[in-house]
């Protein structure tokens, strides 16, 4: 059977894989590649666990084929933190307490970096907002919000 | 089951003739948020996907002597990044917006929301409301179709085979225009409309010039109330006017029965909806 042949960027590194053509991009980072940071939780879009950057985009990993990502840019969980030094909001949920079992926090952490990114001084509400396609049956989310927006705070003392 | 394959053509007649070419077993891929959910449940299998987002003609957003012209496959978030269209167009975009979350947004397109025909789809009641016209490509060449005379029931379309729908053209239309697009969940985000509910005003020294009203979620299509358009135009907006709007609209309601809503719940709320509606519509009109 002919697979798709993909060309594409994951996490800085060129990379190339074959895909079966409706293999969604959640299961060739997960089977294919490695790639195990990006979680399933439903499958169908509901709960954020499989997100992932797609030209600076936040999409969901099991809503998309693994062929789509022809010369695009990915970026995973695994892409997140520089070398051993971790990004500042994985730092920061650390520190908080922000996850429990964990397995909503890469989905977070990718939903919460796609945030921040565009908009660096968000109220509690847009956090709120913009971290609603992620599901978390632990926290009870106050802590995760608390620590997306003393990031957010701490990155505008800094840039200023 | 014979493995599907998957084409991302660089242009619309490519992706038409693609899917003349797969027979009937070809599936359009826009953002993939309603058919794959779908493949993985075996609601579909298709044989041949065709990506449309490698089409700039259907891709992009552009303005044409006062019209406005959005690709099919546009995705809600380009759409909400979009100052012009959110400034002439604030009540399409706020629906399309409305879809799902953020990551949602990232890949849903209006494009998609009216081909997988839901009866909640949020963005058609205002699409309907704003007269976009379809741009529709086949094996038979192009058509312009009112969005309206596209869903046809519940995931069924008025599309021929291998029909694709290339773009959503907004009318240009005169000064003291604006729309709006409200709706009910249950919840705050991520849910499916109760009721939908697309108002489309132009006001002229207080007077209602031209009014468009469509109602979603309420019937197997999205409903364009003739009626309710008919209450407004010539009134100041007075509350007499508006109620009977509201009655017309009311009246159209053929609603199910569910845990969302039950046929009466619908049916009062498609005239609360309404009421909402017009009052920032005519706001957003009176700024314009
Ligand atoms: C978690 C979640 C939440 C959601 N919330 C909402 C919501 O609040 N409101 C709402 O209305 N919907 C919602 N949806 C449904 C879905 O996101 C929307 O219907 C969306 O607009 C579909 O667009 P798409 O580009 O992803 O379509 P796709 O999945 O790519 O396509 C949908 C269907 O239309 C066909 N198609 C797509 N584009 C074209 C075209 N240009 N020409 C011809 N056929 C085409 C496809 O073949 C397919 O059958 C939700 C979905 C998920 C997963
Ligand atoms: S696994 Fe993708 S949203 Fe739940
Ligand atoms: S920490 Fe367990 S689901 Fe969020």
């Amino acid at each position: 059977m002919s697979k798709t042949h993909v060309t594409t960027t994951i996490n800085g590194e060129p990379t190339e894989y074959l895909c079966e053509a409706s293999q969604s991009m959640l299961d060739v980072l997960r089977d294919e590649l490695d790639l195990t940071g990006t979680k399933e939780g439903c499958g169908s879009g509901d709960c954020g666990a499989c997100s992932i950057i797609v030209d600076d985009r936040l999409v969901c990993a099991c809503l998309m084929l693994g062929a789509e990502a022809e010369g695009r840019r990915v970026l995973t969980i695994e892409g997140m933190s520089h070398g051993d030094k971790l990004h500042p909001l994985q730092q920061k949920f650390i520190e908080m307490a922000a996850l429990q079992c964990g397995v909503c926090t890469p989905g977070m952490l990718i939903a919460a970096k796609a945030l921040l990114d565009r908009n660096p001084n968000p109220s509690e509400t847009e956090v709120r907002f913009g971290l609603a396609g992620n599901l978390c049956r632990c926290t009870g989310y106050d802590k995760i919000v608390r620590a997306v927006l003393d990031v957010a705070a701490e990155q505008r003392e800094t840039t200023r | 089951m014979m493995e599907a394959q998957y084409r991302a053509p660089g242009s619309v007649d490519e992706a038409v003739a693609l899917m003349a070419g797969a027979g009937g077993k070809g599936r359009v891929l826009a953002g993939g948020t309603d058919l794959l959910v779908q493949m993985r449940a075996g609601m579909v299998a298709p044989g041949l996907i065709v990506d449309v987002k490698r089409i700039a003609e259907m891709t992009a957003i552009s303005q044409i002597a006062g019209a406005w012209r959005v690709g099919a496959a546009v995705t809600g978030a380009e759409i909400h990044d979009h100052a012009g269209l959110k400034k002439a167009w604030p009540g399409v975009v706020e629906a399309i917006n409305l879809i799902g979350s953020k990551q949602v947004q990232g890949r849903a397109s209006a494009g998609g929301n009216l081909c997988n025909a839901s009866p909640a789809a949020d963005s058609v009641p205002a699409l309907v409301a704003a007269g976009a016209i379809a741009t529709v490509q086949g094996p038979n060449g192009r058509r312009e179709v009112p969005v309206e005379q596209i869903p046809a029931g519940p995931g069924k379309t008025s599309l021929k085979p291998g029909e694709i729908v290339v773009s959503f053209t907004l009318p240009a239309r005169p000064a003291g225009s604006g729309d709006a697009y409200l709706r009910l969940i249950p919840r705050t985000e991520m849910d499916i409309a109760v009721v939908g509910c697309g108002v489309n005003l132009t006001m002229k020294d207080g007077t209602c010039t031209a009014a468009r009203v469509a109602l979603g979620a309420v019937a197997p299509t999205v409903l364009l109330v003739e009626g309710a358009a008919k209450a407004l135009v010539g009134s100041k907006l007075d509350d007499k006017a508006i109620e009977a709007a509201a009655a017309a609209c009311r009246a159209a309601c053929k609603p199910i029965d569910d845990k969302r809503g039950t046929i009466v719940y619908r049916t009062k709320i498609a005239g609360v909806l309404l009421k909402r509606a017009v009052a920032i519509a005519a706001e957003r009109a009176r700024s314009n």
